[in-house]
Formats: C-alpha cells, sequence, structure tokens
C-alpha cells in the first residue's frame, strides 16, 4: 500500500503558541518518495510516501514492529534505503557523498531514546561536543551558547556535573540541549517521554512546543505515547506493517472510521483483532512470499 | 552579515545587518568587542538582522557582560520579534535591555 500525506485542516486563526497549529503551510523540508527498506530478506518499510513542512512537528507513531525506527533512521540518514528516495533540505540523501553528508548533519539534531551522552565528560562538554566538532567557534562564545541551551531545558547550573549524577528526566533534557546546540532545522527525537514520569513527560512536550516556535524548528518525533502525540503534534503519521495507515491532524485521526487506527488508538492488542487468514499466511510463510511448504 | 558603526551624543551605534549565524558570529563578535573597548555606551542596532542564531546571541552576551564589567551601558534597539522569541526562550530579555528606537535608546544609555 502507498500512502501519502493529506491535509486540508487550516491551522486554527488565532491559536495560541504552545498549541498544536494543524497543516503547516510552510516549505517541504522533508520528501520522502516510493521508500523501501529491508532488514535482511525481511520488508519493514513498503513504499512510503511523506513530505514534512518547515516549522511543522510531525510525530510518527505505530505498535511494535511497524518500522517507525527504521522510518527515523532513515530520515536521520543513518541508513540506505532498499529503494527510493529521501529529499531533505533539498538534496537527495541517497546521492550525497561524505562531505555533504557531513554539511547536512550540522543542520540536524538528534535527541537520542536514551541520551547518549558520553559518561566520561560533563554535561557541559557533551552539550559542546557538536560545536567543537564543526565550528571554530571562540571557546566563551561555545561555553555561553551551552549554559543558554541548558537554561532552555532547564537545567541551569548542571554544566559541571557527569551525566551518571543525572536523573533520566535530566539525561533527556540534556540530550536535547545537545541535539540543538547548533540551532538545527530539523530537529529528530525517538521516543522523548519513554521511561519518564507523565510530569516530567509533560515538561518535555512542552519544551518541543516552545523549541518549535521560537527558533521555528522542523521537529519529527517518534513516539508511542498517545497523551504526547495528541499535545504535539501538528500532524501524525501512523505507520502499521511497514505501510502508512494514516496522515493528518490530531482531529483528523480521532475522527477515522479506520478500524486498525482505533484499534491502534484503544491500545487493543493484535490478539484481539486476529485476522486468522493472515495469521495463516505468516505461520506458512507466504507473507515473506516464499510460499507455502510443498 | 554587514556592519555599520556611528557615533552620536558620545554613543556608539553599530548596526547589524544580515544574518548571524554559526559562519558570522565570530566577525560580530569582534565587532561588538570593539566597540564596548571603546568605553562608551553602546547600542546594538538589530532592525537588519534577518536570522540570528545561538553563536550572535552568545557573542551579545559577551559584550554586555564585558560592559557591565566597567558599568557601561551596552542595549539592543529594535529587536525582531524572531530574534525576541530567540532571547526570550532563554529568558534573555530579561536581562537585555531593549528600545524600540534609536532615540529611545539614545535617552535611555546618554
Amino acid at each position: 500500500m502507498t500512502a501519502t500525506a493529506k491535509n486540508e485542516e487550516q491551522a486554527p486563526e488565532g491559536a495560541p503558541e504552545g498549541a498544536p497549529k494543524g497543516a503547516p503551510k510552510g516549505a517541504e523540508v522533508i520528501q520522502v518518495r516510493d521508500l523501501v527498506a529491508h532488514w535482511g530478506p525481511r520488508k519493514i518499510l513498503n513504499e512510503i510516501n511523506l513530505e514534512i513542512h518547515e516549522g511543522e512537528i510531525m510525530v510518527i507513531m505505530g505498535g511494535s514492529g511497524s518500522g517507525k525506527s527504521t522510518f527515523l533512521r532513515h530520515l536521520m540518514a543513518l541508513e540506505r534505503p532498499t529503494s527510493g528516495s529521501i529529499n531533505v533540505l533539498g538534496r537527495d540523501i541517497g546521492s550525497m557523498g561524505v562531505r555533504e553528508m557531513f554539511e547536512l548533519r550540522k543542520k540536524i539534531g538528534v535527541a537520542f531514546q536514551g541520551g547518549a551522552l558520553f559518561s566520561s565528560m560533563t554535561v557541559g562538554e557533551n552539550i559542546m561536543l557538536p560545536l567543537h566538532e564543526n565550528t571554530g567557534l571562540d571557546r566563551m562564545t561555545m561555553e555561553i551558547m551551552a549554559r543558554m541551551k541548558l537554561e532552555v531545558v532547564d537545567l541551569a547550573g548542571f554544566e559541571n556535573l557527569m551525566p551518571s549524577e543525572l536523573s533520566g528526566g535530566m539525561i533527556k533534557r540534556a540530550a536535547f540541549a545537545r541535539a540543538i546546540i547548533m540551532d538545527p532545522k530539523i530537529l529528530f527525537c525517538d521516543e522523548p517521554s519513554a521511561g519518564l514520569d507523565p510530569v516530567v513527560s509533560s515538561a518535555l512536550d512542552d519544551l518541543i512546543l516552545r523549541m518549535r516556535d521560537a527558533m521555528g524548528m522542523t521537529i519529527v518525533v517518534v513516539t508511542h505515547e498517545l497523551e504526547s502525540a495528541f499535545k504535539i503534534a501538528d500532524r501524525i503519521t501512523m505507520l502499521d506493517k511497514g505501510d502508512i495507515l494514516f496522515t493528518g491532524t490530531v482531529k483528523e485521526l480521532k475522527k477515522s472510521k479506520n478500524q486498525r487506527i482505533q484499534n491502534l488508538l484503544n491500545r487493543q492488542t493484535e490478539e484481539d483483532t486476529l485476522d486468522p487468514d493472515e495469521y495463516l499466511r505468516r505461520l506458512t510463510g507466504e507473507e515473506l512470499g516464499k510460499g507455502a511448504a510443498p | 552579515m554587514k556592519h555599520d558603526i556611528t557615533e552620536k551624543n558620545n554613543v556608539t551605534i553599530v548596526s547589524l545587518v544580515g544574518d548571524v549565524d554559526l559562519e558570522s558570529s565570530p566577525e560580530a563578535r569582534k565587532i561588538l568587542m570593539e566597540c564596548v573597548n571603546l568605553n562608551r555606551p553602546v547600542l546594538v542596532n538589530l532592525s537588519g538582522i534577518g536570522y540570528i542564531d545561538s553563536s550572535g546571541v552568545a557573542s551579545l552576551i559577551e559584550a554586555l557582560q564585558t560592559a557591565r564589567k566597567r558599568d557601561g551601558e551596552f542595549a539592543l534597539v529594535k529587536v525582531s520579534d524572531g530574534a525576541l522569541r530567540v532571547l526570550q526562550l532563554a529568558r534573555l530579555d530579561k536581562i537585555f535591555t531593549i528600545y524600540d528606537t534609536v532615540e529611545d535608546g539614545l535617552a535611555g544609555v546618554s
């Protein structure tokens, strides 16, 4: 199945800052065309088509094994697609050389699920690392930038601590600070709420909204947390078994009559909605194109 | 990025024009520090700024701190909405004095 982002809903006039703005009208900063990805012989993504716009918060959702993490890795240019193309900030990443990829990555920030801070460096050194690697800025400028970002993520004064001295929520926020240190055009966030209590999770959602509003960032968030997705998303893309099941606003998603979407929204397990024929095909290997055993 | 430095009523007015980003902020920092080192009040006119990133804001902060250490005046003028949002994100609008017009700035820092 091929699905393309469809969205006609207008951002509500006079919508307050820090709220989803609905379907964006900005330029397309990410274009995915007929993306197919495999893991070994198994097809993970099946002809995905999607556009993500400037200043938009796009949330990618899906159950376990839906392909959302693989999709994110492709958007971040960490994986090469089997076929299809991904255009980021006007460039086809499949045809980029090492130098072009290096330049592109300066414009992209990534907040990894586990934080991915270096344990041997202080929080401040972790945050400044991209500046050391990519710029020739004066040391004082870098330190001020790092402290500014720590202010933004409410970690002011923590720059000299080691990551092991931080709580899970603080590590996530420090990872955000590092991800935005270069003022990226696009920020990718992998499961920002995972493992956090509701209060800390909600604060991170607020932070994502503030960054979008203040810096005009395009933000792509992979999450399985419905509450968080509904709070921050301008649009949601729902993946299911490698296909795009839906792309649209939260309002449109909630109104969807698609049973599979409703099942995912209502957290119904696959066991509750088992299709016996499909299950049999899976057991006999037909789904993988191997055909039934003779 | 381009810049222009003038002097009026013993106040240095530095106008930055264009984008202040990772590429141009080292130059902006140098210009701002030179203006502060003149030991006169400094107004930084940001009306010609299209985009200013964190490195540009960091240069403004360093110049402000240097001026304050010398009990000098350092203020911003005509901050665009976009630049103001960047300042507000880190609550920097609380530490900079911001004037709507050069005339207001001159009256404020003189």
